[in-house]
């Protein structure tokens, strides 16, 4: 589209709403003439009125809302939307709902990960929505000219209550994007709210029943190709050469072009096909053959990995991410020592949708569709690294065939871009699932050594923490020396108030192996360790292991919690078999009790989880069940089936069939319940999962008196 | 070329005959709603229905369906209003949604042949169908559920 179309057109989006313009979401002049308007925004100009960056009006009064942050299976494609119309005072029904670009001016990070989309922005919204709100209202009252105050928003109208007179927001919106908002507006109360709260359908569901939901994988641009390439199994070698020649002879393969993909710090070196077809291109990837030069790097192999990880946690102290008190003092001084080591693999995200991008690359300007958490790191990265203009980067979000953290690295649309750049077409980069599972990144493996004395109360008089596993910073911002700054993540603060001494160190290791954030991040795993610990602490003290907390976590708020777990899950008149851990992570604290027990053949069987989630203000409750239970099924998986592993460098598992996962016939009843309060929102994508493993080794523990120490665990060898 | 009828309409498509049935139908006829996931058979993800029996179309040959009748999941319901397509939405199943097609087609031909399946026969019928998000304990509610609703008003596919 050429300039000139672009000046022709009638563009609406004005200033609006100024004094809130400290807001995200809302323009000032200048930046909303900077900000690059794509084909999408020019065209969908002529119809509609931006009144924040969220709310598009049209004339006959549509309203579409946009979703600036990836919809992966979290549900914020209905739940940001729910928390606008509240304010808004728009039928949920009747919106639609948009994916926004990658724009990070306009709606602030989209980088959809670490829990952060709802507690990050809800306040902002909510807001923003009500003062949108307020200046369709003031339209109205100055049209009929009447005081403001007798006038009110209902339903997507303006309603004046003396006459009953009404216009829709699209008879407004255009007089309205030009009003003032009075500042400090009063937002509903909690006991007001219509929408925010209640267990709304996901208006994303009906389009996922019926084939139409367009994932990244399913996304068509005219004239698009497909590409399958074949990377470097060991990660980081380099081709020494390859034939080409069985892959040139498939019917619909066009091009085959050697390449280098950012991955971090590095080039992943690979082979990639072009074809007319997917069929053709992952044909023509199996017919390659590559001679790999894999010399000048480590070939790692996992168990040398985990026992060089256990000797540096023999020596080394590590750096001390936080410490109080005198720990080792009183460890050294102690007779009574509990001294263990913990161990937790690598994993593999593997999403449902194997990654895949559809990338453009028209010389000036480059245009990427798929699946993708942080269209501004795509936008920053391709920007630094291919030499194009940060504006000239668009980045069209689709939904996520998940993502638990692996679809925000920018290692995918970069490789597309690069293709595309060699044939000079759109093209779409499938990945197998092997490649899927086989290059990472991965979540890292970490061994743990956990110290602690138990004093003459019974109570903890000192613990000390130390992980030894890769940190994932160093692949994305170097070694500043200093520890992994998510070495406590998923340990409880009311425990530093009545732990006295207590110190949390990281002992620097590093492999080859590029690893990323997976759900929960660190507190998937550290979660296990400290836990697990806290739980052998109270057994070695005598205590029960949800009394022991009581005594260990003396804030209210986490009282309450375990008031609320112990209740639901019977606690106090509870049999054996039952174990139970509390995390907190993103700012939502999550307590579960799991109940074992074993069949008349001896086999083990988890019978029932119980989930607590402390999350503070939340939109939509069975978004919150459906995560928890989520993430439980996650966490199941990862505690006791499936696990990453290396020899020789390569990773030994490939596809469903060697890195299985949880099925139907694996998932135990889930039990949610969440505390009312009227607290901060925390997130809730992720903490559902670091409590679970403690919690089903514990019950394991009462039920047998075995001990598990180390992920993943076979429940048959039980 | 070779002959397919999806969704009950006929499509010549010129495909190599050893094309998986998958690739055929996203690529060749352009519908997206049947998902790849593991090209081995593994996840279910790509489950359509050839001549009413589920079958898994990443490693079903194109070759294979000639002239046979294929349904996928955009042909299950005119209206989305296939009973399971209504118990997916009424028990807010699915999360990302990925694996959901293949879900939902599996259901149906268990639905078809046990009208009112226990927990065993869910167990026994969907145990090929990987969910990553775990929706698990929903789409087990959502079977039982839309048992009940096509007791009233019938199964047609």
């Amino acid at each position: 589209m050429s300039n000139d179309t672009l000046s022709r057109r009638n563009f609406l989006r004005t200033t609006g709403l100024g004094s809130a313009g400290l807001f995200l979401g809302l323009y000032l002049p200048d930046a909303a003439r900077a900000m690059i308007m794509t084909e999408h925004e020019a065209l969908a100009a002529d119809v509609y009125t931006e009144l924040t960056a969220w709310v598009l009006i049209e004339p006959t009064g549509k309203v579409t809302l946009m979703c600036h942050r990836a919809e992966m299976g979290q549900g914020v494609y209905h739940s940001i939307a729910q928390i606008i119309a509240e304010e808004l005072e728009v039928d949920l029904a009747s919106v639609d709902i948009k994916f926004a670009q990658g724009n990070e001016k306009k709606y602030g990070s989209q980088l959809t990960g670490g829990s952060s989309t709802i507690r990050g922005s809800y306040k902002n919204s909510l807001k923003l929505s009500a003062s949108a709100r307020v200046v369709l209202t003031m339209a109205a009252a100055a049209r009929w000219a009447v005081p403001i105050a007798e006038c009110y928003a209902e339903s997507g109208h303006v309603i004046h209550k003396p006459t009953g007179k009404k216009f829709h927001f699209g008879e407004l919106v255009v007089e309205a994007a030009k009003l003032k908002a009075p500042e400090n507006i009063a937002l509903k109360p909690r006991s007001a709210y219509k929408l925010i709260g209640k267990p709304l359908h996901r208006k994303d569901t009906p389009m996922k029943t019926n084939g139409s939901a367009i994932f990244g994988l399913d996304k068509r641009i005219p004239g698009m190709v497909f590409a399958a390439v074949e990377r470097n199994p060991r990660l980081r070698g380099k081709i020494k050469s390859f034939d080409d020649s069985a892959t040139r002879k498939i019917p619909g393969v066009t091009n085959v072009i050697k390449i280098a993909m950012g991955v971090y710090e590095m080039d992943r070196e690979g082979v990639a096909v072009v074809a007319t077809s997917t069929w053709a291109a992952l044909q023509g990837k199996k017919a390659l053959k590559i001679e790999w030069d894999d010399t000048g790097f480590e070939h790692v192999n996992s168990l040398e990995i985990f026992s060089k990880q256990r000797e540096l946690l023999k020596t080394e102290e590590g750096r001390i991410l936080t410490t109080q008190g005198d720990p080792n003092g009183v460890i050294t001084q102690s007779k009574d020592l509990l001294d263990v080591v913990y161990e937790t693999p690598y994993q593999s995200h593997c999403a449902m949708e194997p990654l895949n991008c559809i990338a453009h690359h028209r010389g000036d300007t480059v245009e990427i569709w798929g699946p993708v958490q942080a269209p501004n790191w795509i936008q920053d990265y391709i920007s630094k690294k291919m030499g194009i203009a940060f504006e000239k980067v668009i980045v069209n979000m689709t939904f996520l065939g998940g993502g638990f953290g692996r679809k925000a690295l920018t290692d995918y649309p970069h490789e597309a871009l690069v293709i595309s750049k060699a044939i000079g077409l759109p093209v779409q980069v499938v990945w197998t699932r092997e490649d899927d599972a086989t290059q990472g990144p991965f979540r890292p493996g970490i061994s743990y050594r956990c110290q602690g004395v138990i004093d003459g109360n019974k109570n903890i008089s000192a613990i000390k923490f130390r992980m030894a596993g890769q940190n994932n910073d160093h692949f994305r911002s170097g070694d500043n020396g200093k520890a992994n700054r998510s070495t406590s993540e998923g340990w409880l603060k009311p425990y530093f108030e009545s732990i006295k001494n207590i110190s949390f160190a990281d002992v620097t290791f590093k492999t080859p192996i590029p690893t990323i954030f997976w759900r929960s991040v660190y507190a998937s795993t550290n979660g296990f360790a400290y836990e697990s610990f806290v739980n052998e602490l109270a057994h070695k003290s005598g205590k029960d292991p949800l009394e022991f907390r009581r005594e260990h976590l003396k804030e209210e708020r986490t009282q309450k919690l375990l008031d609320k777990v112990a209740e639901v899950s019977g606690w106090k008149n509870k049999g054996k078999g039952f174990g139970m851990a509390v995390t907190e992570c993103f700012g939502t604290t999550v307590a579960q009790v799991v109940k074992v027990s074993k069949s008349k053949g001896g086999k083990l069987k988890i019978d029932q989880v119980w989930a607590v989630v402390d999350c503070g203000w939340y939109v939509n409750p069975d978004i919150i069940h459906a995560q928890v239970e989520g993430a439980i099924v996650m966490g199941l998986g990862a505690a006791t089936i499936h696990e990453i592993t290396f020899k020789d460098g390569l990773v030994e598992q490939h596809n469903f069939y060697d890195y299985k996962m949880p099925r139907i016939t694996d998932i135990p009843p889930i039990e949610v319940h969440i505390m009312e309060n009227n607290e901060d929102a925390g997130g809730i994508g992720e903490p559902g999962l670091p409590p679970f493993a403690p919690a089903l080794t514990d019950a394991i523990f009462d039920l047998t008196g075995k001990r598990i120490r180390k992920l993943p665990f076979d429940m048959a060898s039980i | 070329m070779i002959s397919l009828n999806v969704n009950d309409q006929n499509f010549e498509i010129d495909a190599d005959p050893d094309m998986p049935l998958l690739w055929a139908i996203r690529d060749l006829i352009g519908l997206t709603g049947t998902k790849f996931g593991c090209g081995v058979a593994q996840c279910g993800a790509c489950v359509v229905h050839l001549n009413g029996e589920a079958v898994r179309s990443c490693v079903t040959k194109v070759s294979r369906a000639a002239g046979q009748n294929v349904l996928t999941i955009e042909g299950l319901s005119k209206n989305n209003d296939h009973p399971l397509q209504i118990a997916w939405n009424e028990e807010n199943v699915p999360q990302c949604g990925y694996c959901h097609s293949g879900q939902i087609m599996s259901a149906a031909v268990l639905l078809r042949e046990k009208p009112n399946p226990s927990d065993a026969d869910i167990d026994m019928a969907m145990a090929g169908n990987i969910c990553r998000c775990g929706t698990y304990p929903r789409i087990r509610k959502a079977i039982h559920m839309a048992a009940e609703l096509s007791k009233k008003g019938g199964i047609t596919k």
